[in-house]
């Protein structure tokens, strides 16, 4: 008894993880028209899926955010790591804590502020509040995995390099970024999905103008489950595995 | 040789107030191996990082044969660093980071293969070329490292403790490796170390550094045996420090001196003395004879340790006034009266000229001396 307990303590949990992401990949291939019975197998939901143009636009607006907005707060991000790392000055730790203080907030909060704050200049609500939005809550993340790598980093790699002959400019592109490098790319994909993926914020800061696709699934299912967005569902999973798997390999081989 | 090439003048470096190096001055000679020796926090590391320029002085200048070099940015100072950590490029293979100072120069590719074919052949690791510094050995990390400073032939090579990762063994292999390196490449090293015994066995001049201030410049036979003041003699080996005392000169250049009860005659010391004069007679342990208690010369005592280094035995004696004397004797298989068994009693003396004389220092309580 003793060996089967924690056995099947554990197969109950991954049963509560993985049972639904299941239930999703299986019905996206279902030919009925109902999430409740079987009607054979099909690839119909998917055509269906590329069919519709509506959705097709708002997954590449969507794509098209993450990738500038991960882009955008790992270069900021970086930048700031960098500085808040580099050099001693008054107020650091606040600094430091301020950052955190974004990142715990509720989404809800930063929602609302962001709104008034576009509203009070007379912003159009569209891709750019959408970027800057997601931007703001991007960054704190990539600062925080970038800090951490160069918490770690060995101070005299730069002086090192200057002492060969590197200036301060080339010893930053020969021996700093490529050093930090995983903690960039751990820091941009951090913030590819979380951008991807966020409704709150979004919700609040994006137009007519620009649609994208958390906030069309949801609206698509508030009439009623749709099996295309099971088959949206699974080629996202399938997308997030191959990025998972992407930043894996790119890990290990740096530390090589 | 002797030709001064880099010239330290009035350095100063102060870090949040507290003084590390003051009014420092120093004439480093064109081919030699140089060693700045002191305990951690004497500055030493602080001095070197001035000579390298990631430090700037406070004040004074650094000159390299003739050229002022305080203002100059580390990457145009003709010296190159071996540090402590190795601090070896991770993302680069062993050939790349031998290259990256030529790369910086911008040498054509074929010079620079050449070049680091040279250097990795001189400290043969040619095999490893392709492999990155982390499937390294610290040993074979450490020849990387002194070939990625030496590819770029500079006038001065500076050593930051270089060999302290390193285990015993491969430390030493490591110390004939350096002096083979330097005496071949003929560049100046300026080696940084805490250890005494490296800095003698590896140096053509040996700085003793303490909190920032030279306490003395000479070769490692004048600062083992002619110690300039007790910090020195404390630092740099073993010393047993006898208190004596002036009774007056005996002769021409000699005087008298009463030290542990017995009347010596010493060469005068450079220091003026007067009659009543207290001060130190320094005896390295290997300069003391243990005699048989029934023997009339030296100074009673009793033996209350003995270690077996294996080439030597070292004693520790206490003599009858509480002194602790230590002795370093050779094995000598033919001397029935050699071996002293624990607690037996034996008389103290030296060998006459081996002991060095110091004046006695403000500050510093006699019998604080003896036990240091």
């Amino acid at each position: 008894m003793n060996r089967w307990l924690p056995r099947t303590y554990l197969t109950l949990v991954y049963l509560l993880l993985y049972v639904p992401i299941a239930v999703l990949v299986v019905f996206s291939f279902n030919e009925s028209r109902t999430g409740y019975d079987w009607g054979g197998l099909s690839l119909r939901w998917y055509e269906a899926l590329f069919n519709n143009r509506a959705m097709v636009k708002a997954m590449w607006n969507s794509l098209w955010l993450a990738l500038s907005a991960a882009t955008i707060s790992t270069l900021i991000g970086a930048l700031t790591a960098l500085a808040l790392h580099r050099y001693r000055f008054r107020g650091k730790q606040v600094l430091n804590g301020m950052l955190f203080v974004v990142m715990m907030s509720p989404e809800i909060v930063l929602a609302i502020s962001l709104l008034a704050l576009f509203l009070l200049v007379g912003m159009q609500l569209g891709y750019v509040s959408l970027l800057l939005a997601h931007v703001t809550f991007c960054l704190p993340f990539v600062v925080i995995t970038v800090t951490a790598r160069l918490s770690g980093f060995d101070e005299r790699l730069p002086e090192a390099a200057r002492d060969l002959g590197a200036s301060d400019f080339v010893m930053t592109r020969t021996v700093l970024i490529p050093v930090i490098m995983p903690a960039l790319l751990a820091g941009w994909l951090l913030g590819f999905t979380l951008s991807l993926d966020d409704v709150v914020v979004s919700t609040f800061v994006s137009g007519p103008s620009y649609e994208i696709l958390p906030l069309r699934i949801y609206s698509m299912v508030r009439v009623g489950l749709k099996p295309e967005v099971n088959a949206l569902g699974a080629l996202l999973l399938v997308f997030s595995l191959v990025m998972l798997i992407l930043s894996q390999w790119i890990l290990l081989r740096s530390r090589r | 040789m002797n030709q001064t090439l880099l010239s330290l003048r009035a350095l100063s470096k102060q870090f949040d107030g507290k003084s590390v190096l003051d009014s420092l001055d120093l004439d480093i000679y064109d081919g030699e191996f140089l060693t700045l020796l002191g305990p951690s926090g004497c500055g030493k590391t602080t001095l070197l990082r001035l000579m390298a320029g990631f430090e700037h002085p406070d004040k004074g200048s650094i000159t390299l044969a003739g050229d002022d070099l305080t203002n100059t940015a580390p990457e145009h100072r003709p010296l190159n660093t071996v540090f402590q950590n190795y601090a070896l490029f991770p993302h680069m293979s062993v050939f790349d980071n031998v290259a990256y100072g030529l790369k910086m120069e911008k040498r054509p590719k074929e010079e620079i293969r050449q070049r680091v074919d040279e250097a990795l052949a001189m400290v043969q690791l040619e095999e490893y070329a392709g492999r990155k510094p982390h499937q390294l050995s610290g040993g074979q990390q450490q020849r990387v490292a002194i070939a990625r400073a030496v590819v770029k032939r500079p006038k001065v090579l500076l050593l930051d403790e270089p060999l302290s990762a390193l285990d015993y063994k491969l430390r030493r292999t490591m110390q004939v490796e350096l002096k083979r390196l330097q005496r071949e490449l003929g560049i100046t090293f300026i080696f940084v170390t805490h250890d005494q015994e490296e800095a003698l066995s590896m140096s053509d001049r040996v700085v003793v550094l303490k909190e920032g201030v030279i306490q003395q410049l000479g070769t490692p036979r004048e600062v083992y045996e002619r110690p300039a003041n007790l910090f020195t003699a404390r630092f740099v080996g073993e010393t047993n420090f006898f208190p004596g005392r002036v009774d007056g000169a005996d002769g021409e250049d000699t005087i008298s001196v009463n030290v542990l009860g017995l009347k010596r005659s010493f060469r005068k010391p450079d220091f003026q003395v007067a009659e009543g004069q207290e001060l130190h007679v320094l005896l390295r342990p290997e300069d003391i004879r243990v005699l048989a208690p029934e023997s009339t010369d030296g100074v009673p005592g009793k033996v209350v340790e003995r270690n077996y280094k294996g080439s030597t035995l070292d004693s520790v004696i206490h003599l009858e006034d509480g002194t602790e004397v230590l002795a370093s004797e050779f094995f000598d298989e033919d001397d029935p009266a050699f071996d002293y068994r624990l607690g037996e009693p034996v008389r103290v003396s030296w060998v006459d000229g081996w002991e060095w004389l110091l004046p006695q220092e403000n500050g510093l309580a006699q019998g604080a001396i003896a036990d240091a």
